[in-house]
């Protein structure tokens, strides 16, 4: 069976979601149940984590999901070290989305702060999965230090571009010995495809399911893109041609010599 | 350099001269741009953009929805003094107002109307006071927060300007958001309207925000008092205030208010009208001009119309609010700055959020981001 694999944990689906954005938890639950996905991340900023009647801890099942924290809201290392430490004393797994994004605006990673925090948490025992721009030597950098995923991002996040950094994905893919998480700007079925097609491990997807006027509807939609992109991949995409065969070719008379 | 240098390069009568001459062609180039310019934005503004009132909206609620979704972040004020030594001519804490019973609560106070709100799950407040280094001066605001602190996942301010130094005391406190309103950016008529006491520095108020972001602050919130000046004008200066302090203060999150003028104690009449078109006008242009900017909207409306507003790119909005400092815990309590409109309770607020199709949030924000040491 393909199974993707994160730190030797085994997961039936490749499409991760999140849980910000929704218009309610209700239409939350159904956009989770519906992309058949086995991890969720939850922003820490968003949940009262030493709360057990919190919404979002009381009501996403735990033995269903993966409940991946996210330090969504840190401007540095030392932030979202901080929230990283406070959710596993407050009992969640020690596995952690890093971001860092210090910049209000585009909600872009921060490539020094992210890549500082993840020694430190590393170092702490957590599984680290960092949210990053597409540079393939940070990615590398990350790997090296023994983070669990590199996650990309396709365009900056809300955006729904689609895979905009596609030239860098590809490389990061080729050289990535973790699994790698296309994460942010997928806004249709299509870009998850795309993403997977060319041979992603998993994808992320929030604010397309979120802002959707039929969140199920379209988790689902994305989840066939995921699976229909796995597949595509797997089976051996034809390759695109760079040259066109001539039907008479100019070579063709070394042939004919033989 | 500060924002004084910028809008010293616009002459007021001249700035409102070329907003009133865009015409639709100009209205329909701003529509379609990417990210807007300081002249697309004087069209969105302008008259001739009010026949465009539809599309706007449109782009406006598109472009927040996809960057804030379908949420709405409550936050509820906390009035902890109402005494001043400032003359605002259209303010119920003016000095001169004899009919305000003056007050600034204790610490016990403050922590009793804390509590009242944190039972109504408010996790985000913003403390006000007046001015008055006698009631309440940085060391007074720094025990009240420290006091609250533990209730609440986020503490904003809006209070008298501070120097850079007063600041960081807050930050340190655990502050993590300044509001402060210009009230107009014409200088004559800030003149005109603060006769005397300390807010009549129209360059310390002007560069007050400046101030709080380079003492690291994560949120500031900036308005004008519609109502007060010029509409177009005030507008003008409001959206490229904000999109100054973006860009200098980069890892700040900007957001602007649209406070509009309300009967205070006192009688003070607005200067001129704004309407509700006008009104909607200038938050949908304000939001294609800073997609990202958090939108900001009190209970100084009328319920109906804030209801109405939410899909067009408001972000945050406050509930169940009193004006008056005790308000909370005593219902009968003091004089309120201003009258609200909307009086409805938060559960109500909620409702009614959710009706619209949108989630209302109570916490968005850990007070643990802003701890000094990681523990």
């Amino acid at each position: 069976m393909d199974e993707l694999i994160i730190a030797g944990r085994r997961f039936k689906s490749r499409l991760l979601v999140g849980t910000g954005k929704f218009s309610s938890n209700q239409a939350m639950l159904e956009a989770m149940e519906a992309s058949g996905s086995d991890i969720v991340t939850v922003a820490l900023r968003r949940v009262d984590i030493d709360n057990p009647e919190d919404y979002m801890l009381k009501h996403i099942d735990r033995s269903k999901y993966l409940l991946l924290p996210n330090t969504s809201g840190a401007r540095d290392c030392e932030e979202a070290v901080r929230l990283a430490r406070l959710a596993r004393a407050a009992g969640c797994e020690p596995w952690i989305k890093l971001e860092v994004t210090p910049d209000p605006y585009y909600l872009l990673p921060d490539p020094i702060e992210t890549y500082k925090a993840a020694q430190i948490l590393i170092k702490d025992g957590f599984t680290v999965l960092p949210y990053i721009n597409a540079d393939p030597i940070l990615a590398k950098h990350l790997q090296e230090i023994g983070c669990a995923t590199v996650m990309p991002l396709g365009a900056p996040i809300g955006t729904n571009k689609g895979v905009k950094t596609r030239d860098n994905i590809a490389i990061i893919i080729e050289q990535a010995h973790v699994p790698v998480v296309v994460d942010a700007g997928l806004g249709a079925p299509s870009h998850a495809a795309e993403a997977m097609e060319m041979g992603a491990d998993a994808v992320l997807v929030n604010t397309a399911l979120a802002v959707s006027p039929h969140p199920g509807m379209m988790a689902a939609a994305f989840r066939k893109g995921v699976e229909a992109g796995r597949e595509a991949f797997l089976a051996g995409l034809g390759k695109q041609r760079k040259f066109a065969e001539a039907s008479s070719p100019l070579t063709g008379f070394l042939r004919d010599d033989k | 350099m500060s924002f004084l240098d910028e809008i010293k390069k616009y002459d007021q009568q001249e700035l409102l001269d070329s907003i009133l001459s865009k015409k639709p062609a100009d209205v329909e180039n701003a529509l379609h741009a990417e990210r807007l310019s300081l002249d697309d934005f004087q069209a969105l503004i302008s008259p001739a953009a009010e026949n465009y009132l539809e599309p706007m909206a449109a782009r406006a609620h598109q472009i927040s929805l996809r960057r804030f979704g379908n949420n709405i972040q409550m936050y509820v004020p906390i009035y902890i003094s109402n005494e001043c030594t400032n003359g605002c001519v259209y303010c119920g804490f003016n000095c001169s107002n004899d009919n305000v019973h003056r007050k600034t609560l204790s610490l016990k106070e403050i922590e009793k109307e804390a509590l009242a709100l944190h039972k109504n799950e408010f996790r985000h407040v913003l403390v006000l006071t007046g001015e008055d280094p006698n009631a309440i001066g940085n060391d007074g605001l720094v025990a009240a927060i420290r006091k609250i602190r533990p209730l609440f996942s986020s503490i904003s301010i809006e209070v008298y300007p501070m120097d850079v130094a007063g600041y960081r005391q807050m930050v340190e406190a655990g502050v993590d958001g300044l509001t402060i309103y210009q009230e107009t950016y014409d200088p004559v008529l800030y003149e005109k309207l603060h006769p005397y006491g300390m807010k009549r520095n129209y360059r310390w108020r002007l560069e007050t925000p400046e101030r709080g972001g380079e003492a690291g602050l994560r949120r500031i919130g900036i308005g004008a008092l519609l109502g007060l000046g010029n509409f177009y004008t005030e507008t003008f200066f409001t959206g490229f205030h904000a999109l100054y302090l973006a860009h200098r203060f980069w890892r700040t999150q900007v957001s602007v208010s649209f406070p509009r003028i309300r009967p205070a104690e006192g009688g003070f009449k607005p200067l001129y009208t704004v309407s509700d078109q006008q009104m909607v006008q200038g938050i949908c242009a304000t939001r294609l001009l800073l997609p990202d900017a958090g939108l900001t909207l009190s209970t100084r409306e009328s319920a109906r119309f804030r209801d109405n507003l939410i899909p067009l790119g408001i972000t945050q909005m406050s509930a169940g609010s009193c004006t008056a400092p005790g308000g909370y815990s005593h219902q009968d309590e003091g004089t309120g700055q201003f009258n609200i409109d909307d009086d409805r309770s938060p559960e109500e607020i909620g409702r009614i959020i959710r009706a619209k199709g949108y989630e209302a949030v109570w916490k968005d924000w850990d007070a643990a981001f802003l701890e000094k040491k990681a523990s």
